[in-house]
């Protein structure tokens, strides 16, 4: 192993921050893929891996990508929930590989959700 | 860039959770995952210390930040399927907290957590400290850059004159003040050692530092051996740390194969490596000049200072030698400036103290504090208050060295000053919460057995004296206690500390005199009515059976190791007291609660 330049330590971080950065809570952007029964066999794993492909591309290092189960709404699956901080949640069904890459793109980097592939604006009140 | 993964466990693998078994829950985690095809999507990692140690083994599960104790391998089948399969919290092994009597799935919500300031703890349970990169990662090694490239000794010494810096090893002296001294000191070969000697009872601080975070302990070395102009280093650490030496050892491996020890590190010309010594455990080996002794191969004993070890120390040269967590705290300062640092804390003690918290206290475990905090809310916000609903009766502070607080003084700030004004120090950080069944004359014999015990022999009031005052307490706590003795203690007690060449015996008679300071009822109990009022003290109590309560369901009978309990079935029990050896099986397994105790 040769020896760490000044600028080595810069790289090393970039190169493992992507992998740690999600344990530090902080975060812009979470993509929440709804994996109950439904969502596995309508065939979230895809969405699931379409979402990390572009996180891991893009190498974008403050999107959590997390998953959650049955959002109740089992016939309009595949479903997501983007929230962007700041922004309501939106929730996106109906969803295919080309979908979540769109939706990556547009409102994930650009913060505009994709109005034609959104259910709603929002979440469920919760007590 | 690295690869994402959508979800991180993270297992606890401090010497705690690895004695109870996280490293077969990790294992057990990676083949499940691999059994449901989850491998590129799930990552496993094993962390130093959570601190949490009394919920072990502890997972921690990224990005939600939720906490689960207690998770053994047998359910990791069910965890894995219920977290990555169904995506749901797995409830059964969320932490409750007693008085709210709630679950709390996120970690930084538990009062544990939420209370604690973590700077020597920064990267605990966040990084695998065998891998460096993940140090790296979180800022790691930028401070020694700094320190190497573009600070002189000079600014360095500056920069941790203005942190305030005291050492946390115990005696709080200003580690600025240490440094300049010795980069003052004319020589050409200098030494920086770290004091991993720890061998406080109880104590575990710098263990979980070391283990959790071995790189931070080396950068702050290095960063030492440049200020003062020293090129080899040397940790002290004791031989019954295996994990916190095998993690050193990678570590210190890790750091050579990239340059960050060794030779012109950074391209700056500056040299300078790290060796491990590893002690036989001898509590005076603690002690600096003893240590230094023991290092050069000689039998570890103190010797009279001056000259101090930053002229004088180390193979007669100039050295400096300081505690691990002092060191550990040097490349934050060096980062984000000593102003930065004395922001935190008090006017006198700046930054955080860690401390192992322990004893009957409801969350057991490591904890980093803002000096300054009161021991009201490290024992009751933190520490969840006193275990089984019982109350609090003392704190012991500082170890073999420190003092039995009362809870009357709970409210004292915890800084170096306002410690000593209450006879106890701040120590190395051990802190032992008691509820109202500990005897205090019992904590003071069972300190002094340690020190008469520990103690080198060179100084006489030191070898006989805490002969004379361990045979003392065990005269009173066996009822053979005189008018008079309390006065032996104190004057004995007094002439150590004045007389003692090192601070094992300067320090020593302190858990008898803080005991006596402010639990001196407890001792003439002891003396003239020949009772423990804690119940503690075998010689002072009886059991008996009281005949209303007893319903002879022959359980104690059945425990007694002694044979002394006699009666019919379903007929009231009696204990034969002259075989009673007072084991307290009978009270314990009684479940009318008929065994009295006197």
């Amino acid at each position: 192993m040769a020896k760490l330049k000044i600028d080595d330590l810069k790289k090393i971080k970039e190169k493992v921050q992507g992998t740690i950065a999600i344990r530090d809570g902080s975060h812009r952007a979470k993509i929440t893929v709804h994996m109950g029964t439904c969502g596995i066999a309508a065939g979230a794993r895809t969405i699931l891996n379409a979402f990390m492909d572009e996180v891991n591309r893009r190498g974008v290092t403050d999107v959590i990508l997390t998953t959650s189960g049955c959002a109740g709404l089992c016939s309009k699956e595949p479903m997501a929930t983007v929230e962007v901080r700041g922004a309501a949640p939106v929730k996106y069904i109906e969803l295919d590989e080309e979908k979540a890459k769109r939706i990556f793109a547009d409102h994930v980097m650009d913060e505009k959700p994709v109005i034609e592939f959104a259910l709603v604006q929002g979440s469920e009140t919760t007590y | 860039m690295g690869k994402v993964y959508r979800t991180h466990i993270l297992v606890c693998a401090g010497t705690g959770c690895v004695a109870s078994g996280s490293l077969k829950v990790r294992d057990k985690m990676i083949s499940e995952i691999e059994r449901h095809g989850l491998k590129d999507e799930v990552m496993v990692a094993s962390t130093g210390c959570n601190g949490f140690c009394a919920a072990g083994p502890i997972t921690i599960v990224h990005p939600e930040g939720i906490f689960y104790k207690r998770l053994n391998v047998d359910d990791v089948p069910f965890f894995i399927e219920e977290l990555l399969i169904k995506g749901r919290t797995v409830k059964k092994h969320l932490f409750t907290e007693e008085q709210r009597n709630e679950q709390i799935p996120i970690m930084n919500d538990i009062g544990f957590f939420k209370n604690q300031v973590l700077v020597v703890l920064k990267n605990r349970a966040l990084i695998d400290p065998d891998v460096i990169d993940e140090y790296i990662g979180r800022d790691g090694y930028l401070p020694t850059s700094k320190a190497l490239l573009e600070m002189t000794p000079d600014q360095i010494v500056e920069e941790v004159l203005t942190s305030g810096l005291r050492g946390r090893g115990g005696a709080g002296f200003s580690t600025g003040m240490k440094w300049k001294f010795c980069k003052e000191a004319k020589g050409e070969v200098k030494y920086i050692l770290c004091n991993a000697d720890e061998g406080d009872p109880g104590a575990f601080m710098d263990r979980s530092v070391l283990e959790s975070d071995p790189h931070a302990v080396l950068e702050g070395m290095i960063i030492g051996g440049k200020a003062i102009g020293a090129h080899k280093g040397y940790i002290y650490v004791r031989a019954e740390y295996p994990l916190a030496i095998q993690r050193l050892n990678t570590a210190i491996g890790q750091a050579r194969d990239y340059g960050l020890l060794g030779e012109n590190i950074f391209g700056s010309g500056f040299d300078f490596d790290i060796e491990l010594y590893y002690g036989a455990g001898a509590f005076v080996c603690g002690e600096e000049t003893a240590l230094m002794q023991s290092i050069e191969g000689k039998r570890g004993m103190p010797r009279p200072r001056p000259p101090f070890p930053a002229h004088k120390g180390l193979w007669a040269k100039p050295t400096v030698l300081n505690n691990v967590e002092t060191f550990a705290n040097i490349p934050q300062i060096i980062m984000r400036g000593g102003a930065w640092f004395a922001s935190l804390g008090t006017e006198t003690s700046k930054g955080t103290k860690v401390f192992a918290l322990t004893g009957d206290v409801t969350n057991i475990g490591l904890i980093e504090v803002p000096m300054g905090i009161t021991l009201r809310q490290i024992v009751y916000d933190i520490g969840g208050g006193i275990k089984n609903d019982k109350g609090l009766k003392a704190i012991q502070i500082g170890g073999p060295s420190g003092g039995c607080l009362p809870a009357s003084i709970i409210d004292t700030p915890v800084d170096y000053e306002s410690i000593v004004k209450t006879g106890a120090i701040v120590g190395s950080g051990g802190m032992v919460v008691m509820d109202e069944g500990n005897c205090m004359v019992d904590i003071a014999k069972f300190f002094l057995g340690f020190t008469a015990e520990e103690s080198c022999g060179k100084c006489t009031p030191c070898r006989v004296g805490t002969a004379i005052l361990l045979e003392k307490l065990t005269d009173i706590s066996e009822g053979r206690g005189k008018d008079g003795d309390i006065e032996i203690l104190e004057t004995v007690g007094r002439n150590i500390i004045s007389s003692s060449l090192c601070g094992l015996g300067q320090t020593a008679p302190n858990p008898i005199l803080t005991t006596i300071r402010y639990f001196r009822d407890e001792y003439e109990a002891h003396i003239y009515d020949k009772k423990c009022p804690a119940k503690r003290c075998k010689a002072l109590i009886t059991f008996a059976i009281d005949p209303e309560k007893c319903t002879g369901c022959t359980l104690c009978k059945r425990n007694c190791p002694q044979q002394c309990i006699s009666g019919e079935k379903k007929m009231p029990h009696t204990i034969d007291q002259s075989l009673c050896i007072r084991c307290s099986l009978c009270y314990d397994s009684c479940k009318f609660d008929a065994i009295t105790v006197a």
